[in-house]
């Protein structure tokens, strides 16, 4: 039998798909726009492979879930969307100290507080920055496509996996809610039996996880080699797209949907003269610092522009790889609205104008 | 690993207890007097005699037994305060087979996670869960508990507990004997040698009732905290044999053990490929007859189509066609709906990109190629969209003829009336894209294009109404009408 790999969804729905094919064996969540579509796939599918669905009673209840599935070597994932995940930070702080996989989605919407359900990318903060308490690093890709939507959700279990680290997969709720045609990959075969496992004895001794180290030295050590892996990580898995970047003037910096708006308001840019690019990252934690260092070092660049949908929250990170060496801008939109191709430009072009002074 | 011990040690305990820090080795942390060493030595003597340490997953909670795992050889996790009935469903669904223990104080199950705890039982978890009550915060230094009784003084309480502000102790058996799922609910005391053997009966029924996966089990402890409650051994037996024993009486709530049959594991996980994919993609149709449009001029460039009118009318089933279409013509396609309360009734639109490259924002705010017009106020609203060259599509029964400009061109199609002719009002979707397929060949499509449009929409059409063959005919014979009302 022949099967039709490609399909019409929603970002949503792709990403549900991607975790099956990487071989997740359970999800829990509970239900919030502009994520609910993933709760939706996943009550539908994962039954009909003899997966687990639960609808937990919370937000809390479902990181906890999470927690109590990878510990016993599952595959597992939840998703939210940003008050949700304000809930999970807790469970994410002890999946950092268990040091053990977990996969979230986070599926961004306005806020603070109840704010909307329009799109926003202000979860960057607490999703990128750790969130709960502790000093600790979670993978955070961001999809800006439906393909990558699933893609992203692969490349998080296995991520994940290989550093013993939370992957997020945050895309904001335009991304969530778009349909896109998408080529399905074909399932993961390969065997998780995690050897840390609950349930697994080791020497005649069962397997414990926990976060508790009593001793100060005890618990600096911990934090210690969690920090060391973290700068392994981002030494090794920085990951970003670069678009017309070589004798770029300008660089607009822009992941999730801006990195699509960010890439037309380049063209048209080019168009009227403008010398611009796009830099565009897959993940925003490891931040790709050393693209941009290199964008510095090649000199062509006068600023930077970063192009988020909140009231600047990765241009922080931009601001610190590129150590005060280039101006940097903001062109932001908040409450839900999409920046236009046409503002985007208009942006720029002040941004150049007073650079010619 | 099953053994009887009636001395010495249960092998369900390490010896010693090699994971305590410090040089303490052969006893448990716990103060003088506490009953959580008598609890632990119940709970490790019953999984000892069932056969099941292997397989046992015992929870650590926040609080004096945080460190459970420094004395029972079995797989342990210390969990977020209060999640342990959460975290015990995930270790349970995830794998089955495990025979999962809850094992949590007062302030961790009947305060901060009383959420989780009343949420697993009344799902009926396949878990059993130890509850010991001692009506304090003894781990923190002897706070008010939910189970503190009324007067009772503790250091947040140092005037005594007060029911007017603080309300009355929790009675958690008789709240968790409200929901239909709990399979067994006993409470019980370590306060005499009877009262301990009747203790390790109920810790044994709950390990067994776990061992044959019949659900939920609660064993509520009330258990000695001398040093917190300032008592010797003695005062503390009587106060909980007297004072708590009013608010918490002891023996039986509910006992479906023997009535609930064993549970059986659920069907194994399907991982092989073949079948993963037989469940989740669908099969290729033998005969497909949409075309690779990709190599046609064009979608060259992106093709940008937005659909406007009220909830209900189809606006976003009609993009999901269009969408679908070029999908199975091999195009990169993007659907956007505007999204919010405003989908449930008020106006509705969506955004469509077709084209053969990648396509940059999936938003349709400039430059649209063709504009569906359902109602006035969606045309009113978008028709600054509509591209210099760009063609407006309109229903003719919902507004007046719109004036446009030069270059621009509009087209006003009754696809009600077409859809109610073939018998579906439903089917005024598949009329528009009828209507589209004549006029898009009139401006810019060639024979070929518009041969592979048809046979898209066939396809597409088919794929979304095969289990419904009178819905499919219906639709079929709409899209024929709206491309013969577009000739006229």
């Amino acid at each position: 039998m022949k099967y039709n790999h490609r399909l019409l969804l929603k970002g949503n729905e792709a990403a549900v798909y991607g975790a099956l094919l990487a071989g997740c064996d359970c999800y829990f969540g509970y239900p919030i726009t502009p994520a609910s579509e993933i709760a939706q796939a996943a009550a539908l599918l994962f039954p009909k492979l003899n997966r687990t669905f639960v609808q937990a009673e919370s937000e809390i209840g479902a990181i906890n879930m999470v927690i109590g599935a990878s510990s016993v070597g599952h595959r597992c994932m939840t998703a939210s969307s940003g008050l949700g995940i304000s809930l999970k930070q807790e469970g994410v702080s002890y999946l950092a100290g268990y040091e053990i996989p977990a996969v979230i989605l986070d599926i961004t919407r306005g806020g603070p507080g109840l704010g909307n359900i329009g799109p926003e990318q202000a979860d960057y903060f607490q999703v990128v920055k750790g969130g709960g308490h502790g000093s600790y690093c979670n993978f955070v890709f961001t999809p800006n496509s439906v393909q990558e939507m699933c893609d992203m959700t692969v490349e998080a279990f296995r991520i994940s996996e290989k550093y013993r680290m939370t992957a997020y997969v945050m895309a904001d709720g335009v991304i969530g809610q778009m349909m896109e045609s998408v080529e399905l990959p074909e399932p993961a075969t390969d065997v998780y039996d995690p050897e840390w496992k609950l349930g697994r004895y080791v020497d005649g001794k069962a397997n414990i996880i926990t976060s508790l180290y009593m001793e100060h030295d005890d618990l600096e050590a911990h934090n210690e080699k969690l920090q060391r892996k973290y700068r392994e990580v981002e030494a090794k898995e920085q990951s970003c797209e670069t678009y017309r970047t070589d004798d770029a003037e300008l660089v607009i910096v822009a992941y999730g949907i801006c990195s699509r708006i960010g890439r037309g308001a380049v063209d048209q840019l080019r168009a009227e003269g403008i010398k611009a690019g796009l830099l565009r990252p897959r993940l925003v934690w490891p931040f790709p610092v050393d693209a941009l260092r290199k964008i510095v070092s090649d000199g062509n660049a006068k600023a930077l522009m970063s192009l988020e949908m909140s009231a600047g929250q990765m241009i922080e990170d931009i601001k610190l790889a590129v150590e005060c060496k280039l101006p940097v801008f903001l062109c932001n939109r908040m409450g839900g609205n999409v920046p236009g191709g046409d503002e985007v430009c208009a942006a720029a072009k002040k941004i150049m104008k007073e650079l010619s002074k | 690993m099953s053994d009887k011990v009636k001395f010495g040690r249960s092998k369900v305990f390490f010896d010693p207890f090699e994971r305590r820090p410090g040089p303490i080795k052969k006893n448990m942390h716990y103060c003088p007097g506490c009953g959580h060493g008598i609890l632990h030595k119940l709970i490790a003597e019953a999984v000892g005699e069932s056969g099941i340490q292997d397989k046992t997953i015992i929870i650590s909670p926040v609080g004096c037994s945080v460190f459970v795992y420094y004395y029972f050889n079995m797989g342990s996790i210390s969990v977020p305060h209060g999640r342990a009935p959460a975290v015990a469903t995930g270790a349970s669904r995830a794998n089955p087979e495990n025979f999962v223990i809850s094992y949590q104080g007062d302030g961790d199950l009947a305060a901060i996670g009383f959420n989780e705890f009343i949420q697993a039982a009344n799902r009926g978890e396949k878990i059993s869960v130890f509850f010991v009550n001692n009506s304090n915060y003894g781990m923190t230094g002897g706070q008010m508990a939910p189970t503190t009784l009324p007067g009772q003084i503790t250091t947040t309480s140092p005037y005594g507990r007060n029911p007017e502000t603080d309300g009355f102790p929790t009675k958690v058996c008789e709240i968790i004997n409200q929901l239909e799922a709990p399979v067994y609910i006993e409470r019980v005391a370590l306060t005499s040698t009877a009262n301990i053997l009747k203790a390790k009966k109920a810790v044994a029924k709950a390990i067994e009732n776990l061992r044959e996966r019949k659900g939920f089990s609660l064993v509520e402890v009330l258990s000695p905290c001398p040093i917190n409650l300032k008592m010797s051994a003695d005062q503390v037996n009587k106060f909980i044999d007297e004072k708590m024993t009013q608010f918490f009486p002891l023996g039986c709530i509910r006992d479906r053990s023997a009535a609930t049959p064993a549970g059986n594991l659920p069907p194994a996980i399907i991982r092989d490929p073949e079948a993963v994919k037989s469940m989740l993609l669908p099969g290729v149709s033998e005969n497909s007859g949409a075309a690779d449009a990709s190599k046609f001029e064009i979608f060259q460039k992106e093709r940008r189509v937005k659909i406007c009118g009220f909830g209900g009318q189809g606006v976003l089933s009609l993009g999901l066609n269009l969408a679908n279409m070029g999908r199975l013509s091999k195009l990169n396609v993007s659907w956007m709906p505007s999204y919010g309360p405003e989908q449930r009734g008020g106006a509705a639109s969506c955004a469509v990109i077709v084209s053969s490259g990648a396509i940059s924002s999936p938003m349709v705010d400039r430059d649209c190629d063709l504009l569906v017009a359902m109602t006035q106020t969606g045309l009113n609203k978008f028709r600054h969209v509509l591209g210099k060259n760009g063609i407006l599509v309109y229903d003719r029964s919902a507004m007046k003829p719109p004036v446009v400009e030069a270059t621009q061109k509009v087209f006003g199609l009754d696809a009600l009336a077409i859809a109610n002719s073939v018998g579906n009002p439903k089917c005024a979707n598949s009329a528009i894209i009828g209507a589209l397929s004549k006029i898009l060949r009139e401006n810019g499509f060639s024979e070929a294009e518009e041969q592979a449009f048809d046979a898209a929409y066939q396809d597409a059409i088919t794929e979304n109404f095969a289990a419904k063959p009178a819905v499919l005919k219906q639709n079929l014979e709409a899209f024929a009408a709206g491309k013969k009302a577009a000739l006229a």
